[in-house]
């Protein structure tokens, strides 16, 4: 099963309805709960890295019966210095993203401790991609 | 317990999703870091924050939050109010800051 999604810069109050989606597709495939948590956390935090920091991009998932792949691929500034983004506490987030809440620098972590494959890429000045697999058993 | 018996206990006023008054309270989360509390909140916990915009709701249905506290007594936003009528996830407010209203949550919930 393949689902798409279109993610738009700085759409905040839209942020989350891929792993919503993405949510409710896996409870009618039966899932094991467990699983869909971990999923719709990192999801999530990959929707709101799209929105908070790139121009938008898409949100590609396919589903198949052993696993979950996830890329979000944005058009973006991209990242500089992948293992700095990847350290808890650190965050490049605009004050005003910061004062929603956000920008804590716990996303990438989140992704990290919730799915079994990550694997980030990104060029500076083009974008940022985003791969995650989760497997169900 | 119920989300109702927070309600009563700490008269707490219920601003929207009050078909979502019966859902059973497990525990207690207070973070107004978003990413904290969809690493860290739980299934049924109560959150109490001072975050009002939209993606409390897109956290407390992704999570399956019991309901969420709006402290010193802070309003949503009419489409975070629209989201949570159709969720059935309760917001509830009160006067009260966080250190007080999570002394009190802590005491009913580890009763």
């Amino acid at each position: 099963m393949h689902l798409e999604y279109t993610v738009v810069e700085g759409d905040f109050v839209n942020a989350g309805i891929a792993s919503s989606s993405v949510k409710k597709t896996l409870k009618q495939l039966n899932v094991n709960p467990a699983v869909i948590k971990r999923v719709v956390v990192a999801l999530y935090e990959a929707e709101v890295n799209a929105i908070a920091h790139a121009y938008g991009g898409k949100v590609l998932v396919d589903i198949d019966p052993q696993k979950i792949c996830m890329t979000v691929a944005d058009k973006g500034p991209g990242i500089p210095d992948i293992a700095l983004a990847m350290q808890e506490g650190y965050s490049t987030a605009r004050p005003e993203v910061r004062d929603m809440g956000f920008g804590a620098g716990m996303g990438l972590p989140n992704m990290q401790k919730n799915v079994d494959r990550l694997n980030v890429t990104s060029e500076v000045n083009k974008g940022t991609t985003v791969e995650m697999e989760v497997y169900f058993q | 317990m119920k989300v109702q018996d927070l309600v009563d206990a700490l008269n707490l006023k219920v601003i929207s999703g009050a078909q979502g008054l019966d859902r059973e309270v497990d525990g207690c989360y207070v973070s107004d870091l978003l990413s904290d509390v969809m690493g860290n909140a739980d299934m049924n916990n109560v959150w109490v924050t001072l975050q009002t915009h939209k993606n409390v709701m897109a956290i407390a249905s992704l999570k399956e939050l019991a309901c969420v506290i709006f402290v010193k007594g802070l309003m949503a936003a009419e489409e975070v109010i629209e989201q949570s009528n159709e969720e059935g996830i309760p917001l509830l407010s009160t006067n009260m800051q966080t250190y007080e209203v999570v002394g009190k949550l802590y005491n009913i919930l580890n009763a």
